[in-house]
């Protein structure tokens, strides 16, 4: 899996006014729309409510597929359910899968999502929080969503003695890194390598092939 | 690493504008917190005025106001009005030349990638930050 997310607000374009799909959803009739308009004009908009961070509920898969479709343009619904009973029901303590969720608990409606884990000793490095997943619906950022997932995670990350939170990124992947960046974080200690090894790869055995399915 | 004086001149401004959002700031004062020419600032501001990043106001009371998105803006974008970030090295003819030359694009991409990623808005926010451990 990996940290997704795109697109990329011009640099000087005024900021558009978030609009949450509550407010979409649950368009008022004209008449109150009128007084509601100028209700605020007289005052400054309002600041979208803070969203609520808590621990992924069977409930919120739809949602939270249906965000990651709206992102990646992929429909993954199997690979969601994997992630689920991994991060989710089994996870807690060391695996945590968080959704941010605005509106009142009877409506409430995923905003965003962050999945991490603790990893222990990988290249000789004590224990860490590593966030390998986050997405915000496009329609909900610049209104302190990601700010509030992250902080939900290195939260159950310091619960748990980490003092140090990872996350890796492709480097044109602009939005994201500008959103680690903004929360403090700076380039690490482990510099990622890689190599293309496609032409060395042997004839997929039976095994393997199984293996790659499960990849897919 | 090192930018060149008029980037780093940009840079500077760039942050003074942003931190002081609404305000017409002149640019002698910029110049003058930088040990720079207003003359020779003017010609950054102007580029940078070009780009959409600042406009001038004149007369009394003018001056320069930021107006970019500090949150979209980021370093990169402002460098690279000033000056480019590494070079063509393609199509070396020197197998020397072409080995040293990934290594540098190497470098190049990272450094882009780092600029590309902090924004006006953050890089004020490491300003204080050093602001405050001082």
């Amino acid at each position: 899996m990996t940290v997704t997310a795109r697109g990329k607000t011009p640099t000087t374009a005024p900021r558009r006014a978030a609009k949450t799909s509550a407010s979409a959803k649950a368009a008022p009739s004209a008449k109150a729309g009128k007084e509601a308009k100028s209700a605020t004009a007289r005052t400054a908009p309002a600041a979208p409510a803070v969203p609520r961070v808590r621990s992924v509920r069977a409930g919120d898969l739809p949602a939270v597929i249906a965000l990651d479709a709206t992102v990646t343009g992929l429909h993954k619904a199997d690979y969601w359910q994997r992630v689920y009973r991994r991060y989710g029901v089994a996870g807690q303590g060391l695996r945590h899968f968080l959704v941010a969720v605005r509106g009142d608990a009877r409506d409430a409606e995923v905003c965003g999502f962050v999945i991490g884990e603790v990893r222990d000793w990988e290249f000789g490095s004590p224990p860490c929080g590593w966030v390998f997943a986050i997405d915000v619906d496009p329609h909900c950022r610049l209104g302190g969503v990601g700010t509030a997932l992250l902080a939900g995670m290195r939260e159950r990350f310091r619960r748990v003695g980490v003092d140090r939170l990872r996350t890796m990124l492709a480097r044109d992947n602009t939005l994201l890194l500008s959103f680690f960046r903004s929360q403090g974080m700076t380039a690490g200690r482990l510099i990622p390598l890689e190599i293309d090894i496609s032409d060395e790869a042997p004839a997929p055995a039976a095994s393997s092939a199984t293996a790659a399915q499960e990849l897919r | 690493m090192k930018l060149q004086k008029n980037t780093m001149l940009a840079l500077y401004s760039v942050l003074e504008f942003a931190a002081r959002p609404g305000e017409h700031v002149s640019a002698g004062e910029v110049a003058a917190r930088h040990g720079e020419s207003a003359h020779h600032l003017a010609k950054v501001l102007s580029e940078l005025v070009r780009a959409g990043i600042v406009e001038s106001v004149r007369g009394v009371g003018g001056g320069y106001r930021f107006t970019g998105n500090p949150r979209r803006l980021t370093m990169l974008d402002v460098i690279q009005l000033f000056e480019p970030l590494g070079e063509d090295r393609h199509g070396a003819a020197d197998a020397v030349d072409r080995a040293l030359g990934e290594v540098l694009d190497e470098i190049d991409q990272t450094a882009a990638a780092t600029f590309g990623s902090i924004t006006i808005s953050t890089l004020l926010q490491m300003v204080r930050r050093a602001a405050e451990k001082k």
